[in-house]
């Protein structure tokens, strides 16, 4: 028995034994292959010394003589740790506040009655069908009336608020038995004590998918930091990035630019690499956002 | 009673009467205070970044502007016809139309070779998947950075691989007649492992005994695919299609790295035309009339995908 075969013994949608979903495995191992390259050029070109010359750039095998040099050149070049720490900023203060305002909106959805409920309902799932993308000008506008032009808070503001975070909530918080809530409001419990004691902890599941799809999406922004930010010292990693980008380009100081895209990308990668499963589930959650 | 054991819990039984104290309250305004309160936060940020935005642009369109202080001259439409005349945005939509479609039709394709072929979970699948899934997790930017390399004229890893096969080497991104088609393939390398990630899920919802006696009654892999695995997928590909398009439109970071919308306006797409409208010509006008008729023409595709989200939520 083959590798292949032992790989379909039992394969869903009983596609097991047949030549053409086989063809199909061989040419998705083969495709992966193909996606990878651009990564494994990343790190062969990184370890390049650049003693190899211009023309081993492209060079897919590895050099005998792995170096460190394009590591310490882009470091040297580019203000990563500068930038990193701008993005985490970014990442940290937008998860922080969407935090607070996805819970509260999230279980007034949930659990409360109110006056114009679904007005306001679909007034969030406004936020969804607006792109909010595409309403960079007069919201660049805003921030500079605010006078938060070239501050972090000025590229974390407008995504305070969730949409698809109060949703997520929501659904969470509706899949609690009242029976929790009930039992804590006999005990005495306040609102916020119920909120914080009872909905948050039972919720973690959502939290943490949540925080993943956020952070991922607000650490590879860059359309939006790039019209905000004016400083180079307040540059997120994207933006620090082109910039870094455009000027070793000039150089043709490629190995220098696969050693700083390496390190724009490591973090959310070895993330990845570790919490795999629940990076793909989060994702297939956020297909609503 | 624990907390941490939400699993023993009973679920709540929609027959037996409630306790819940909170359904307690009429829902006049008072009584909604409290969720009014809870709203709060959300409400303020949205209103300022979501639906003041939507009439800033509204307001804007109309208005000739080059600052970001007040309107300074109303203008009625002109910035509408002004944009419509523009060959550089009729340029970018027709651009953007040829790259949303020969990005969404690729990838879409890919993602379900992918999913048909990784469905079963073990070892290897993993990481495979994990393989597709990675171009997914980084940023445009640094995705455009590797590809810079690689579409590099005669050094790059393409021509130093495969171009040296062609008669002629081509500029990938030098060239107006390719540089588009050379946008479009990092797009797809990009958003082929998100889509395949829906399909995945879709494919959980084929009923496994259905495709038992298919096979059994000599159902051939094709027969089963057409007959009983691609009607089932339906919703997910109506989904599917909607986040391709928008992210044929919201998608640009690449355009900024890699060619600025050059050569002679080639990959110029929508949204770094409002972008160069906005910050490089301080045109606010202009830029919001394109964002306008940007976003207008995007309502009824999210319209439709509203309805996508509501299938979704019935099925799968």
């Amino acid at each position: 028995m083959t590798l292949l075969d032992r790989l379909w013994k039992d394969a869903p949608l009983a596609t097991r034994n047949e030549i053409t979903p086989k063809l199909g495995f061989v040419l998705t191992v083969l495709l992966a292959l193909v996606w990878l390259i651009p990564f494994l050029w990343m790190g062969v070109a990184t370890l390049r010394p650049p003693s190899d010359g211009f023309n081993l750039m492209a060079e897919l095998m590895p050099s005998l003589k792995p170096t460190l040099d394009n590591v310490r050149d882009a470091w040297e070049i580019g203000d990563f740790p500068r930038y990193t720490l701008n993005t985490t900023i970014i990442c940290a203060g937008i998860l922080m506040v969407q935090f607070v305002t996805i819970t509260l909106a999230g279980f007034a959805f949930a659990r409360l009655e109110f006056a114009g409920k679904t007005l306001i309902f679909y007034l969030f799932l406004m936020q969804l069908m607006l792109v909010p993308v595409l309403l960079i000008v007069p919201n660049l506008t805003l921030v500079a009336q605010l006078g938060l032009y070239d501050t972090l808070t000025g590229v974390m503001m407008p995504f305070f608020a969730s949409a698809f975070g109060t949703f997520l909530m929501r659904q969470a918080f509706e899949a609690i038995p009242t029976e929790l809530e009930d039992a804590a409001l006999i005990d005495g419990a306040g609102l916020f004590q119920r909120i914080r004691h009872i909905y948050v902890p039972l919720s973690m599941p959502s939290f943490s998918a949540f925080a993943i799809i956020s952070v991922t999406s607000h650490w590879n922004d860059f359309l939006w930091p790039l019209m905000v930010i004016n400083s180079p010292d307040k540059r997120p990693l994207t933006v620090g990035l082109s910039v870094f980008t455009a000027t070793a380009e000039g150089t043709q100081a490629w190995g220098t630019i696969a050693a700083g895209t390496l390190m724009v990308i490591a973090p959310l990668l070895v993330t990845f690499l570790i919490f795999q499963k629940r990076f793909i589930s989060s994702f297939v959650t956020s297909g609503i956002k | 009673m624990s907390f941490a054991e939400p699993a023993a819990l009973p679920v709540a039984n929609s027959a037996a009467p409630r306790l819940h104290v909170l359904k307690r309250y009429s829902s006049g305004f008072k009584a909604s205070l409290p969720a009014y309160l809870l709203l709060l936060p959300s409400l303020i940020f949205l209103a300022l970044f979501t639906y003041g935005a939507m009439g800033r642009v509204l307001i804007d369109a109309l208005y000739q502007r080059t600052t970001p202080k007040a309107p300074v001259r109303f203008v009625g439409l002109d910035n509408i016809s002004a944009v419509l005349a523009d060959p550089a945005f009729t340029g970018a939509v027709v651009n953007n139309l040829i790259y949303a479609v020969g990005t969404a039709i690729p990838s879409i394709g890919l993602a379900l070779l992918f999913a048909l072929a990784l469905a079963r979970t073990n070892v290897v699948t993993s990481a495979l998947r994990a393989a597709l899934f990675l171009p997914v997790l980084i940023p445009m930017v640094a995705a455009s950075a590797l590809f810079l390399f690689i579409f590099l004229p005669n050094v790059g890893l393409l021509d130093y691989y495969i171009g040296r096969l062609l008669p002629v080497l081509p500029n990938w991104l030098g060239d107006p007649d390719i540089a588009l088609s050379a946008i479009m393939v990092i797009t797809i390398w990009k958003n082929a492992g998100y889509y395949m990630l829906f399909f995945l899920a879709g494919l959980q919802a084929v009923p496994e005994d259905v495709m038992e006696a298919a096979h059994l009654d000599g159902a051939g892999p094709f027969q089963r695919l057409r007959y009983i695995i691609l009607p089932e997928l339906k919703p997910t590909f109506l989904f599917v299609i909607v986040i391709a398009t928008l992210n044929a439109v919201t998608q640009v970071d690449h355009v900024f790295v890699m060619t600025k919308g050059g050569p002679a306006n080639s990959t110029n797409l929508v949204l770094f035309y409002i972008y160069q409208q906005a910050v490089e010509h301080y045109d606010i006008g202009k830029a919001s009339a394109a964002t306008l008729l940007t976003l207008a023409a995007l309502m009824g595709l999210t319209a439709l995908s509203f309805r996508t989200l509501a299938n979704r939520e019935g099925g799968p």
